[in-house]
């Protein structure tokens, strides 16, 4: 049984060893875990070590080594998910399931774990089944949800609502109001010229909207003006920054102007190749997309000969992501499209020298493609009138968290946080982080801070808290974020990621001294300096920029002691005390005599 | 391209295609590492050899030389950083040099020396992990492995066999071999390859040779990593 179905996921994946992540999500779908006859079937039939195999599923959330549930259930822990009470949700799937968090029931049926942001805080507390989203939890939600799963009813039979994602736009600006018929950009483009084409992309000044801020027409010449061939278009759809969530919609309601872009880009840097990578999250996305794809390749907008012109041949292939945030930098994204673990590569030489299958390779995210689009039919000019100097054009947001209105913003660089936030409905407002975990924390008196790549940048996460909020929850939150997405390649990341979780955490459950502080303003500046990428540079960020914001609710936190140990003796006799069954005042020991 | 680079004022020459740490081993600087061999593919890793290239960080084993460049390799905050990070390495594993054969060979130990380190600063990470002692010649000791990678390349790369892989993500990193059992001895490794001898710390012994060369007349034991490391770390091509 497994040999055959081996054989239809190797056929479907032509045997090629960079679809690997493609394979293993079928065989974990299919058998709930990868099994060891399947780790070497798939070894020898491509020819790669077990070993690889074996670090691509352990390196992936979404894949196991061990059988999961047969509906496998997936609670997000993203702080605004967190916020909207999502340890009730899980209390109450784990009592009406009969099944503990992270584990599988005995019968085999159910498994419930935590999972990192699932890109619909908008619509939180939210979660997945078998990677499908379930959306705006409570109670009744999940009676339903209970019965389905106790009667084995397939989730091809259950009723669609329960996955039903909205999308919310409450603001939307240029890119989402313009009009738009398939081919647009692409005639324009064509009439135009390449040349010219790329030199409006320039005067545009677009930059790279996944968070980085590179000016996405020098990348594009760049990657163009390289020798070797074949070149690659990748588009970067693994949003998985907590908070964000506007490439989905985008995916969802806006997909034929984002693989326009691609295709326009395609035809500017002479690439046959797309790839769309769709994080794992999204899967209920992928059907969807993939009719869109072929809907464009009958309207001669993909394939051979787009639009009539002879020799210009492209085509896109979605690949899945399985749960790691990492993945979201270009070049981890690379690696896992090539079969592997998501490492960042080392640079130089950067991806668009050395990209997919180390050829040249332009990674742009899903709003910047969308961008692309539109300045190929209005020009530079157009788009380079609105926002400031430095950030041109709209930005969108994913808004979450204290207020009114969650949902897709849209607007000009430059705009101010307190305008935003009058526009969403937050009152009361403690702070604000705006650009996800990975970004800054912004507290209630820096309002009048802006939007842009010269102040605030954000790759579309923007999360609310208001006045009720406790500043550490954020912190420790996010923290543990990064140190649960570490990809454990450099020592500075992969240890001290770990480290700032357990320094913060005893700090913040009461036990740090004045140089337990002073310890975490050291350790924050060691991970930062001296990681191998962003994840590393920015995983003290919540520390260090609440730590900006609100010193004093730190200095509050402390004890007044010189030095605390970070040993708890008392909690450590906890197993002497069940064996001894007492838990009596004198089986117990004060850590230090006040 | 050729021609010189400053590293902390001193002038020296790199040749085409070298590294900042390959043209300062040339020239005898050293500079901290653990994850960088000589002949060895450069990893990036460990981030020892972190130094400032023209105001910027990077791995001295993994940038390329360029002419007129400028390293700080070494000054106060670097070192202390460095301590750091060797701490770091300290405390994720379980590392107790008193009781290990490799102690004075070991380059986790040198580096620790060479960086005046004399606690390991963080809590310990007491790491449950195991010891495969499968294999009749060769002994892995997971409690020492530091995830240099040096094991894995010198199996693919060297030895053309692919024995070991690291898995796991964060601080669940751990060392993989490539057999049904995954176990060593299922494995197609021999006494011979430079993967049994490449570890640089005592993650990988051979059996039956311990303590052949008494403690204190080790490498590093009368000399600092500093000094011998130019020279013992020989090119495995040379």
């Amino acid at each position: 049984m497994l040999t055959t179905f081996l054989q239809k996921v190797l056929t479907e994946a032509d045997y090629q060893p960079f679809r690997l992540l493609g394979m293993l999500r079928k065989v974990q779908a299919q058998y709930q875990h990868i099994p060891p006859e399947a780790i070497d079937s798939l070894a020898e039939a491509l020819n790669i070590p077990r070993t690889q195999i074996i670090a691509v599923v352990e390196f992936y959330s979404f894949l196991h080594l061990t059988p999961q549930g047969r509906y496998d259930i997936l609670i997000s822990n993203s702080i605004t998910d967190q916020m909207l009470g999502n340890d009730q949700i899980i209390s109450y799937l784990s009592s009406t399931l009969n099944v503990k968090l992270g584990e599988v029931r005995d019968d085999g049926l159910v498994s419930l774990n935590h999972t990192s942001c699932s890109g619909m805080c908008d619509q939180g507390p939210a979660g997945l089944i078998n990677g499908y989203p379930l959306p705006r939890l409570d109670p009744p939600k999940i009676d339903r949800i209970v019965a389905l799963i106790e009667q084995q009813t397939p989730l091809t039979e259950w009723p669609p609502e329960l996955f039903h994602v909205e999308e919310i736009i409450h603001k939307p600006g240029l890119l989402l109001t313009q009009a738009f018929n398939n081919g647009d950009a692409l005639h324009a483009t064509f009439t135009r010229g390449l040349a010219e084409t790329l030199a409006e992309a320039d005067l545009s000044n677009l930059r790279g909207r996944g968070g980085a801020g590179f000016k996405t027409a020098l990348k594009w010449r760049t990657c163009s003006q390289q020798a070797a061939t074949p070149r690659y278009v990748i588009c970067n759809a693994d949003e998985g920054e907590p908070g964000t969530f506007k490439d989905r919609m985008l995916l969802d309601l806006y997909a034929d102007q984002v693989f326009e872009g691609m295709t326009v880009c395609a035809a500017i840097i002479g690439s046959n190749q797309g790839l769309l990578y769709l994080r794992g999250e999204y899967l209920f996305l992928y059907e969807k997309l993939l009719d869109v794809l072929q809907q464009r390749r009958e309207q001669g907008l993909l394939g051979t000969n787009i639009l009539g012109r002879a020799g210009f041949d492209f085509d896109i292939e979605i690949r899945m992501g399985a749960g790691a945030y990492i993945c979201g930098e270009a070049s981890a994204q690379i690696e896992s499209l090539e079969g592997k673990p998501g490492i960042p590569r080392t640079k130089p030489p950067n991806s668009v020298m050395c990209g997919y299958q180390r050829k040249p390779t332009v990674v742009d995210n899903v709003e910047t493609f969308l961008a692309s689009t539109h300045i190929a039919i209005h020009g530079g000019q157009w788009f380079a009138d609105i926002g400031t100097p430095q950030s041109t054009g709209t930005k969108l947001l994913s808004i979450s968290g204290d207020c009114a209105r969650p949902g897709i913003y849209e607007y000009p660089f430059g705009v101010s946080i307190r305008e935003i936030l009058q526009d969403c409905g937050a009152s009361d407002v403690m702070g604000v982080q705006v650009g996800g975990p990975s970004g800054t924390f912004i507290s209630n008196r820096e309002l009048d801070r802006v939007l842009a790549f010269e102040d605030l940048s954000s790759a579309g996460s923007f999360m609310v808290f208001n006045s009720t909020r406790n500043i550490f929850d954020i912190a420790r939150n996010f923290t543990d974020f990064f140190a649960h997405e570490s990809c454990g390649f450099c020592t500075p990341c992969r240890v001290g990621t770990s480290l700032l979780k357990q320094q913060l955490h005893k700090i913040i459950d009461g036990h740090g001294s004045a140089a337990d502080l002073e310890e975490l303003s050291e350790l924050c500046l060691v991970v930062r300096n001296n990681s191998h990428c962003g994840l590393g540079e920015s995983a003290a960020n919540p520390i260090l920029t609440t730590l900006a914001s609100y010193p004093d609710l730190y200095l509050k936190q402390l004890k007044h002691q010189e030095f605390s140990p970070g040993f708890d003796l008392d909690a450590t006799l906890n197993v002497a005390r069940r064996m001894a069954q007492r838990d009596d005042p004198s089986a117990h020991l004060m850590q230090v005599e006040n | 391209m050729s021609g010189t680079l400053t590293i902390d004022d001193q002038i020296i020459p790199f040749s085409d295609g070298q590294t900042i740490i390959e043209a300062a081993r040339t020239a005898g600087v050293y500079i901290p590492h653990l994850c960088h061999r000589p002949g060895y593919s450069p990893h990036g890793s460990c981030k020892l050899c972190t130094v400032f290239v023209n105001g910027r960080q990077c791995s001295a084993c993994t940038f390329p030389a360029a002419d007129g460049q400028k390293v700080i390799s070494t000054n106060e905050d670097m070192q202390q950083d460095r301590l750091r990070i060797t701490q770091m390495l300290f405390v994720e594993g379980n590392h107790f040099c008193p009781s290990c054969e490799k102690s004075g060979n070991c380059q986790l130990q040198g580096v620790a020396y060479h960086l005046n380190m004399l606690d390991n600063h963080f809590p310990h990470f007491y790491a449950q992990r195991e010891m495969d002692a499968s294999h009749p010649d060769i002994l892995i000791d997971h409690n020492r492995c530091i995830f240099c990678n040096l094991c894995v390349r010198a199996s693919r790369d060297k030895d053309g066999k692919n024995v070991f892989a690291i898995a796991g993500r964060g601080i669940n990193k751990r060392l993989i071999i490539n057999s049904p059992t995954g176990k060593l001895k299922d494995s197609d490794i021999s006494m011979d390859d430079c993967a049994a001898h490449v570890c640089p710390t005592g993650a990988i012994l051979i059996k039956h040779t311990g303590y052949q060369v008494p403690i204190g007349e080790r490498i590093y034991d009368h000399q600092p990593i500093s000094q011998v490391a130019c020279d013992t770390e020989a090119d495995h091509d040379e």
